[in-house]
């Protein structure tokens, strides 16, 4: 098992293990990654960056594809917009 | 087939087609609207939808003007889906002579009582704070809007409707003129006057039409609210939308409702086919992020490109054609034909139903500009 790294998701902080995507820390954390434009919480689907439901702010880069992105020491994600 | 007579029939269910569609059924005119394909199809559905006063001369600023007051009248009636946002211009300057232009633009516009306000750098960066640093100010146009063409000409329709009309979608047109229009299918319509609204293929409809397609790329953002707060222009614009021959990209970005950004804009003549063209769109794209280089941290979604109506004078055609008087042309509006197309169709039913029209009229009227030779 890799090191674990700690990454802030909605302002908790949270141990994650090394190499894994925001999309994992999303959902260790229990959040969903987004809303939709009617409010629905959407999440990973098809997990390799083509159908952009993923989708959550990253160091405050809106819009970001969660399953694509590893995660670092110290990362900050939002699922909250 | 009988009985489809109509006082009169629109061609083209675009903004423009709809305006007139809409301002006739409302005189009480019996009103048939044909269009090939859906409500706002072509150029309504391709553009903007920025409502915006222009100067390139008095005759585009009286019919700008004139068109964004009727705009902002009909603004308490307009369903949220139409999304209008008076959200104002921004003409971005990036030097002193630029500048130059900024004061001589204010000078114009205070001069015909359209509000305007001359921004300094320090404003301009408070104001747009993506734009990139050391502009050297800018002209804050508050009274321009942006709005969903393809909403507000269903809404346009669908006034028309209640005052009467009759929509026929999916029915192409193969023959138009002297009182008679007749479907791809065989079916006749007679009618006292005939509009043809088909904006970019108006001359496909009556060869010797003068306009010309003028292809555009755009492309949309997904949603970042308040990454930009106007429609934001560069000055520069002026030379690129003037040029009449050379493919020509310009930095034009319009904030939707949605935190969506709409980033334009490019104009190219003799390009007939609606494919993306990849040279075109990426010095588009790095036009707008020589003006806002954070547009190039945000996802673009979707890409697609346009006709814009051209005529040889940069004004539209708005009355009756040469040669056949119940002919009446309303199109070649170019980049513009969401702004003026209500005040197109006031003024086109101003001459049918022989009303004083608001503006004067002539330099609108087809007759002032030669007729193209219809090729065999």
């Amino acid at each position: 098992m890799p090191e674990p790294i700690t990454v802030t998701v909605n302002g908790t902080s949270l141990a994650v293990p090394g190499g894994a995507t925001v999309a994992v820390a999303i959902v260790l954390a229990g959040a969903a990654c987004r809303k939709s434009v009617t409010g629905e919480t959407r999440g990973p689907l098809c997990g390799m960056g083509i159908c952009y439901e993923c989708r959550a702010v990253i160091n405050g880069q809106l819009h970001c594809r969660s399953c694509q992105i590893i995660c670092q020491p110290g990362m900050e994600v939002r699922t909250d917009e | 087939m009988s009985g489809l007579t109509y006082d009169v029939v629109v061609v083209g269910a675009g903004i423009v087609g709809a305006a007139c569609a809409e301002e006739c059924a409302r005189q009480g005119l019996r009103v048939a609207i044909i269009d090939r394909d859906v409500i706002g199809g072509g150029a309504t559905a391709a553009g903007m939808g920025h409502i915006v006063v222009m100067d390139d001369s008095e005759a585009q600023f009286a019919l700008t003007r004139y068109s964004q007051q009727l705009w902002q009248q009909l603004r308490q009636e307009l369903p949220a889906d139409v999304e209008y946002e008076p959200c104002g211009t921004i003409w971005v300057a990036t030097d002193e002579e630029e500048m130059a232009e900024v004061r001589r633009k204010q000078n114009y516009y205070a001069q015909r009582g359209v509000p305007t306000e001359v921004l300094d750098p320090q404003t301009l960066e408070r104001l747009e704070p993506n734009l990139r640093k050391g502009m050297a100010g800018g002209l804050l146009v508050p009274e321009d809007v942006v709005l969903y063409p393809p909403c507000a000409a269903r809404f346009l329709i669908e006034r028309a409707q209640g005052a009467g009309a009759k929509l026929h979608l999916g029915s192409s047109v193969s023959q138009i003129g002297n009182g008679l229009v007749r479907l791809a299918d065989g079916t006749e319509f007679s009618a006292a006057a005939i509009i043809n609204a088909a904006g970019a293929w108006a001359s496909a409809l009556n060869p010797g039409v003068n306009v010309k397609k003028r292809k555009g790329h755009l492309a949309i953002t997904d949603r970042y609210p308040g990454f930009i707060r106007h429609q934001l222009v560069e000055l520069g614009y002026l030379k690129s939308a003037h040029s009449t021959s050379a493919d020509s990209v310009a930095f034009n970005v319009q904030p939707r409702k949605t935190g969506q950004i709409l980033v334009g804009s490019s104009r190219q003549y003799g390009a007939e086919h609606g494919e993306v063209d990849t040279g075109v769109l990426t010095r588009m794209l790095q036009r707008a992020q020589e003006y806002m280089p954070r547009l190039a941290e945000l996802s673009t979604i979707r890409v697609w490109t346009g006709f814009r109506a051209a005529t040889p004078d940069k004004l539209p055609l708005i009355g009756p054609c040469l040669g056949d008087p119940a002919l009446f042309l309303a199109t070649g509006h170019e980049g513009l034909g969401i702004t003026t197309s209500l005040a197109t169709a006031r003024l086109l039913v101003d001459q049918i139903a022989g009303r004083n029209p608001a503006i004067p009229i002539e330099p609108y009227l087809p007759s002032r500009v030669p007729a193209e030779h219809a090729y065999a």
